[in-house]
Parts: C-alpha cells; structure tokens; sequence
C-alpha cells in the first residue's frame, strides 16, 4: 500500500517537472481551459443564484392571480369580481391590484408602475427602485415628473428608494396612489389590473381556481406555483441562449485542446520508448499521462470555479449579467446570494476534466505499449 | 552467470520479409565479469543483449540468470536461477528493473529536465522513497565527479558528462548486470578510455558488465574478461581472457 502510494507520488512529481518542461504549450493550454471553466462556471452560478433569488421573492407573491380576458387577451378586472371571489369557501382575502408599465421617453426605459394604498405612499407622493432613481438622477425629496395619458406632467415628491438588496425585483419600480395612478392613466374606476388571491390551504388553490374560472368564464386564474415555474424556465431559457452562444467558444477549445493533447509529438514518443527502457512498465507511462491531463484540469477546474464564485457572488457577475438579469435599459444592481449546485458542478467536471484526461491518456497507449528494445535502436 | 540456450530471433516471422537477427545462439556469461559482443553492424549483438536484458523475448531457445535469483521478487525458495523467456511483461519489467542496469549508444537521457532526474528516473515507478533514491542518485554523481551538475538540464552537458549521466542512470536502482550497447560511438578516444576505467570499477564492484562494441578501445581493452564475436546473427568466436 505505501510502495503504491509512493509510486504515486514519485510518478506525480516527475509529472509536474516534466509539465514545466513545455511551459508555452501547458500554460497556453490551461488559459484556455480556465477560461473555459470560467465562463461555464460562472454563468451556471448566475442563474442559480437568479432562480433562487426569484423563488425567495415570489415566496411572497399572493397564492393565487385572476385576471381577465377579452378576446384572448388580458383586460381590466370589474371590483365586483373581488367581492364575489372572497366569498368562495376556502378564500381568505381578495385584493384588486393596480400596475402597469410607464414609457419613460427620455431614456428609453420602461418602468413598473403600481398603486398601492399604503398611507405611507400619499398623494403626490412617490416610492422608487434604484435603478429608476440612477436612470433618472433623483434623491429622496427630488420630485419625479411623469406624463400622463393626455401628456399633461404629473408631478410626484419621492419620499422612499428601495434599497438595492431588492433591485432584482424593485429596479424598475415606482409606487404611487391609486389616486395618482387612475389619474395619470385615466385609469377607470370600479376596474382593477387583476386580483390578488390568497387561499388558507394551498391545497385548495386548484379547486379555489376552478370554482372561479366557472363562475367567472372570462377569467383566468394563476397560480403562485405557475408563476414560479414561468421564472425557473425564463432563467433557465436565458441560461440556456447564454450556453448556445457559448457552445462556440466551448467547442473551438475541444478542438485545441483536443490536438493539444492528443497530439504525441516525435519527442514525446522517444521519451516514452526511453521510460520503457529504463524499466518504466506501460502502466507506469499511462500513470504518468493521466497524471498531465489530471493536473491542467483538475488545477483549471478548481480555479476556474473559484474565480466564477468571485465573479458571480463578489463582483456581481459584470460580464455577462446584462444578457442574463434581463432589463433593458434599467438593470438591478444586487449582491447574489452564493448558492452552488453541486450537481450541475459535478456535469460541468465530468464535461470538462474527464474529457480532457482521457484524451491525453489514449494516444499515449499505443506508444506506451512499444518494445522496451525499441529504445536500443534509436 | 547468464546462460543462453538455441536463442534465436526472427523478425516479420511468416512474411516475405522474414529477417533472423540471431540465429541459434548457445551461450554462457560469467558473472562479475565483462564480457564484450563484438561484431558490425547487424551482427546481432543488440538484438541478444536486449533479450538477455528482458526487453524482448527470443522466438525460440531459453535464456537462464543464475545467481541473481535475490532481485527477482517471485523467485522461489531455495532456486537459485530463472529462466526469463517464459515470464509474462510484469515479471520481466520487475527483473528488468532491479537486475539490469542500461547504457544506450545516444544515452538516451530524457532533455529538459535535470540532470539529477533524469538519474532518479528508473527509480520513480518503484515505489520506493524518493528520499532514499534521491540520495543515491547524488552520491553517484559524487561517485563519478559530476555532483556540481545535479541541477543543471542535460542538454546542456558535454559528451563526457552526458556518459557519466548515463552510467549513474543505470545504477540507480543498483543492478547486478550492467548492459551498455556501443557505449562509446559517440565519445572520443581519451572519454572511451575513461568509460572503460568506470566499467573497469564496477566490474571491481561486483558487478557484471556486457558491452556490444565494434570500438578497439573497448573489445581491445585488458579489462575485459570474455569476448564474443558475432557475424550475420551468429557466434562465430568466443573466447575468455581468464
């Protein structure tokens, strides 16, 4: 056991001398393999983190969603359906919601709004995401002119920003009275955007919806868990677009690598006919091959993944959080919680490392398996 | 003692092209002693000295180490000789390593890496402690005057300091047989009369040395203790100065 384990060692170390020997080709190699790594590395940590962030956020949204339909599309709700709805067994509290999207013409940018009736937010008054107060340049107290519907200005004091820990969701965001709302839309009275449900047992909420798409046929209820799904597969469609434009990049490096590593150049052969010679068995020079290959990747996965992990989680994953956060012009500023998917790490190393070392070993096996002699007559 | 019994070795055996580089050769080398193969070029001597250092196997015949039966790790209890022919890879790779020591006509030393690995190099794969090898590997090259070189990368050395390199490789894991395949081609006659005076020492060491030559210095020496002249595969003269 400790004679093997010396082997080991031994076999190891002339690994490392001998990876030094040829410093241009390996650390050409391992750039690009950390790069690689990188760049996987990191965008798999995005979006997990984003798919976490999201779920913890929608953990709050209210259970169920009615809206309406006309004509297929999304319409105005009536008030009433909010008091008729609360009387279904099982429904504990029905809120008509207030929202839109605001053009801003001045930057290109669209903005969340919502009316909330919270005493806080009065009238003329006005709570802000970040990056609206960024787009803008505006401070607590500064006043915020938006044009209405007949493109008279509606001007509003702000008296909140949120803070950026709630950028992923708040970013584009401005709240104002439901008076300042209807006011600025012409919104119609007695009319919502949609209806907020909230359900005592989670279990009912598919009978709860069906109840109301039957005594409501034009509506159309969604539940949270719907909601939570359509975020996982928008993450997930941006992760995936993200890795086709990537798949590129990753495909070029298999090929370098490939011929990199696989390519036994005429000094390589002489050295393993001289290892063969001097006693080195052909498990000993597959030994030593695997070794090469375990090394440049194992050493360009590990910091690969760790410079992803600054990346993502310390430095918020500038180089490619703008394709994957998803706003166009406004784009939250937010530190990502860290969160590794083990599993999806151990894909990316069977995808990358195992690859990589079996295509240094396989080569070498033919040349390993020469007669010793071979190596007499050089 | 080596004894060789009908060895002959045949290549593209079958075909066309059918070459026999030895041809029935029946022989017996002493131990502790050096014994040189003398002949021209593809008379064969390489071809013999590699089967008798377990590299490759004869077609036909046998080939018996005596003696040496205490560096073969299978070796049963109280039998004192081998015969290698029939041995699977793994058995000959174990003997190859701990019996025979190699010192190849362009020394075949592994460039860019020192001169003190390449030395430590048989010794890597045998599982023994790299403290215990590195050691020896040094004091041989204090043995044979090139310790100030350890450091320094092979390419880098002279044709005197690349032989002494070679000699210190093939005895770092201290074999009992030593086989040098024309050894000095490529040194000039005041570096062939120092390699012989280092044969001359671990002759006086214990050792036993084989040499394919076609070098006067070497087959002309008077260290020599046997000489075996071969000529198209075949022994055609064999004679012993003792």
């Amino acid at each position: 056991m400790k004679r093997a384990l010396e082997r080991h060692l031994n076999i190891l170390e002339f690994t490392l001398a001998s990876l030094l020997r040829r410093k241009a080709k390996n650390l050409s190699l391992l750039a690009m393999y950390l790069l690689v790594i990188f760049i996987l590395a990191s965008l798999q940590f995005f979006v997990t983190a984003l798919k976490r962030e999201a779920a913890i956020i929608l953990s709050d949204a209210p259970d169920m969603v009615v809206q309406r339909l006309v004509a297929g599309r999304q319409d105005l709700v009536p008030a009433r359906y909010a008091a008729e709805i609360a009387n279904i067994r099982g429904v504990t509290a029905v809120r008509p919601r207030l929202w839109g999207y605001y053009y801003d013409a001045l930057n290109g940018a669209n903005y969340t709004i919502i009316a909330n009736d919270d005493p806080a937010i009065g009238p003329e008054r006005v709570s802000i995401g970040a990056g609206v107060a960024k787009a803008r340049n505006l401070a607590v107290g500064d006043l915020l002119p938006l044009i209405s519907y007949d493109k008279a200005p509606v001007m509003l004091e702000i008296s909140t920003i949120f803070p950026s820990n709630s950028d992923l969701i708040a970013a584009d965001m401005i709240i104002i009275s439901p008076g300042d709302f209807r006011q600025l839309f012409n919104f119609p009275s007695g009319q919502a955007t949609d209806l907020a449900v909230m359900v005592r047992n989670p279990k009912e909420l598919p009978t709860v919806a069906a109840k109301i798409a039957g005594q409501f046929p034009d509506s159309r209820p969604i539940l949270k868990n719907e909601i939570q799904r359509t975020y996982q597969s928008i993450f997930d469609w941006r992760g995936g677009m993200t890795l086709i434009i990537l798949a590129s990049a990753l495909f070029s490096f298999i090929i370098f690598a490939w011929d990199k590593a696989a390519g036994l150049s005429a000094e390589e052969r002489k050295e393993i006919g001289i290892l063969k010679s001097i006693g080195w068995e052909t498990s000993d020079v597959l030994l030593l091959k695997f070794w090469e290959g375990a090394v440049i990747s194992l050493t360009a996965f590990l910091v690969g993944t760790v410079l992803a992990y600054g990346h993502v989680f310390f430095l918020s994953a500038p180089l490619f959080a703008q394709a994957l956060k998803g706003w166009s012009v406004v784009y939250p500023r937010f530190q990502l919680v860290p969160v590794v998917d083990v599993y999806q790490l151990a894909v990316l190393f069977f995808l990358t490392v195992v690859p990589y070392t079996t295509a240094t070993i396989i080569p070498c096996w033919r040349a390993a398996t020469i007669d010793p002699d071979a190596a007499m007559r050089y | 003692m080596i004894e060789l019994s009908g060895i002959t070795k045949s290549f593209n055996s079958g075909k066309p092209n059918q070459f026999t580089a030895v041809d029935n050769v029946t022989l017996t080398v002493n131990n502790q002693q050096i014994t040189v193969f003398k002949g021209p070029s593809g008379s064969g001597k390489t071809s013999l000295l590699s089967m008798i250092g377990c590299m490759a196997r004869p077609t036909s015949g046998r080939i018996f180490l005596h003696g040496v039966a205490a560096a073969v790790p299978f070796q049963q209890e109280g039998v004192d000789s081998v015969e290698i022919t029939s041995l699977p890879e793994r058995f000959l790779n174990q003997i190859r390593r701990s019996t025979f020591g190699f010192i190849f006509q362009q020394f075949n030393l592994v460039k860019g890496i020192s001169v003190l690995e390449n030395v430590m190099l048989p010794a890597y794969p045998t599982g023994e402690g790299q403290a215990l090898f590195r050691a020896r590997a040094l004091a041989l090259l204090e043995q044979f005057n090139i310790a100030r070189l350890a450091g320094q990368r092979v390419e880098l050395l002279s044709g005197g300091e690349l032989q002494r390199v070679a000699i210190a490789r093939a005895l770092i894991n201290n074999p009992s047989i030593i086989i040098a395949d024309e050894p000095t081609a490529h040194l000039d006659s005041k570096l062939s009369q120092e390699f012989m005076a280092i044969v001359g020492r671990l002759k006086g060491e214990g050792k036993s040395v084989l040499i394919a030559s076609h070098d006067p210095i070497v087959f002309d020496s008077p260290l020599i203790d046997a000489l075996v002249e071969m000529r198209d595969g075949a022994v055609v003269a064999s004679r012993s100065s003792r």
